[in-house]
């Protein structure tokens, strides 16, 4: 799986679990600073990319996920 | 006797999203035929449940707020339904809460906050809930409530939901025993654990999915639909001898020794 690839399916879960613009979802952008996710919301995140890339973030692994490219970064570290 | 819930109407507390187990449960009434009435706590969550109604085919849903912790908004929210469908048949109370720090370590480094806190929301709501359905139960009914095996033996990371559970289950047995002369039933079930938004606050949730993949009699861990199928038994005449029970909807774990 490309970076481009994994960045295109992270940013369809980001648009449509917060309802944020297409454009608003960079690697740099925080979850909770930029986008606008609470507690809640970075938790269902997390489950909906467990779905999609068919994996197992940990609690640990999942609270240093704190931007896009983080996301996508440990995506890819994991296939 | 033919299975139908058609006519009927059932108020199901507790969506927060697809995953969960009260989503599980709606969608089993309604292929059932019930007419339902939804309940959230907090905008946050009527979005979610708007959204999730709006995907049920014929949707005529009632979605109402209601945050248990407030005796007063239980009480306007069941005069609302009062007022919009008159008479309920049945309920699922599917509501917990503990705060994240209390579900992982030491069940004794619990504060009387956190204790009381998951004891107010996840067991007190059902007796307060009760008390308001009662009187729109009037062609009898059903009242479901959602425990787990940690109330009844230790399960790590669970804590104080553990206790709070216990005290829900032994509070399904007043309350049944109050309102059977009313004609209502009130039953719990003991899911096995299913990947909800609730379950991911527990500290190393997916360690206690692989064990019961490994472990309980049928090698697999429980869905939103045997649960669901369950509920819509315990809420239908079909149960109608049944009261005060637990039934555990489990794979059949909680009967292995480890």
């Amino acid at each position: 799986m490309s970076v481009a690839d994994v960045l295109e399916r992270v940013t369809k879960i980001i648009v449509d679990r917060l309802g944020v613009e297409e454009s608003q979802v960079t690697l740099e952008a925080s979850f909770k600073e930029d986008l606008g996710a609470d507690s809640l919301d970075v938790v269902e995140l997390v489950m909906e990319l467990e779905d999609e890339f068919d994996m197992e973030i940990s609690d640990d692994d999942a609270e240093k996920i704190a931007t896009v490219g983080d996301a996508v970064n440990y995506i890819n570290s994991k296939n | 006797m033919t299975f139908s819930l058609t006519g009927k109407t059932f108020v199901v507390m507790g969506v927060a999203n697809k995953r969960s187990i009260a989503w599980g449960i709606a969608r089993s009434l309604h292929e059932a035929g019930a007419r339902l009435i939804f309940t959230y706590a907090g905008e946050r969550l009527e979005k979610n449940v708007r959204e999730l109604a709006e995907t049920l085919e014929g949707n005529d849903s009632l979605i109402l707020p209601c945050d248990v912790t407030v005796d007063e908004d239980i009480e306007k929210c069941f005069a609302q339904i009062k007022e919009q469908v008159g008479v309920i048949h049945g309920l699922a109370h599917c509501i917990a809460f503990a705060n994240k720090e209390d579900l992982d370590g030491d069940f004794v480094d619990t504060s009387r906050e956190g204790f009381l806190l998951a004891h107010n929301i996840s067991s007190y709501s059902l007796t307060a809930v009760a008390k308001y359905a009662k009187p729109l139960m009037t062609e009898g009914g059903s009242i479901l409530t959602m425990t787990y095996l940690g109330g009844e033996r230790v399960v790590k990371n669970y804590n104080v939901m553990g206790v709070a559970k216990a005290s829900l289950d032994a509070s399904v047995r007043y309350l049944a025993a109050d309102l059977g002369q009313h004609g209502i039933r009130v039953n719990s079930i003991s899911a096995g654990p299913i990947r909800t938004l609730a379950a991911k606050g527990i500290s190393d949730f997916n360690s206690i999915l692989k064990d019961i993949e490994e472990s309980a009699p049928l090698r697999r861990t429980t869905t939103q639909e045997e649960v669901g199928d369950t509920a819509v038994f315990l809420l239908s005449d079909m149960a109608r001898g049944i009261t005060g029970e637990n039934l555990h909807v489990d794979s059949g774990f909680h009967i292995i020794a480890k």
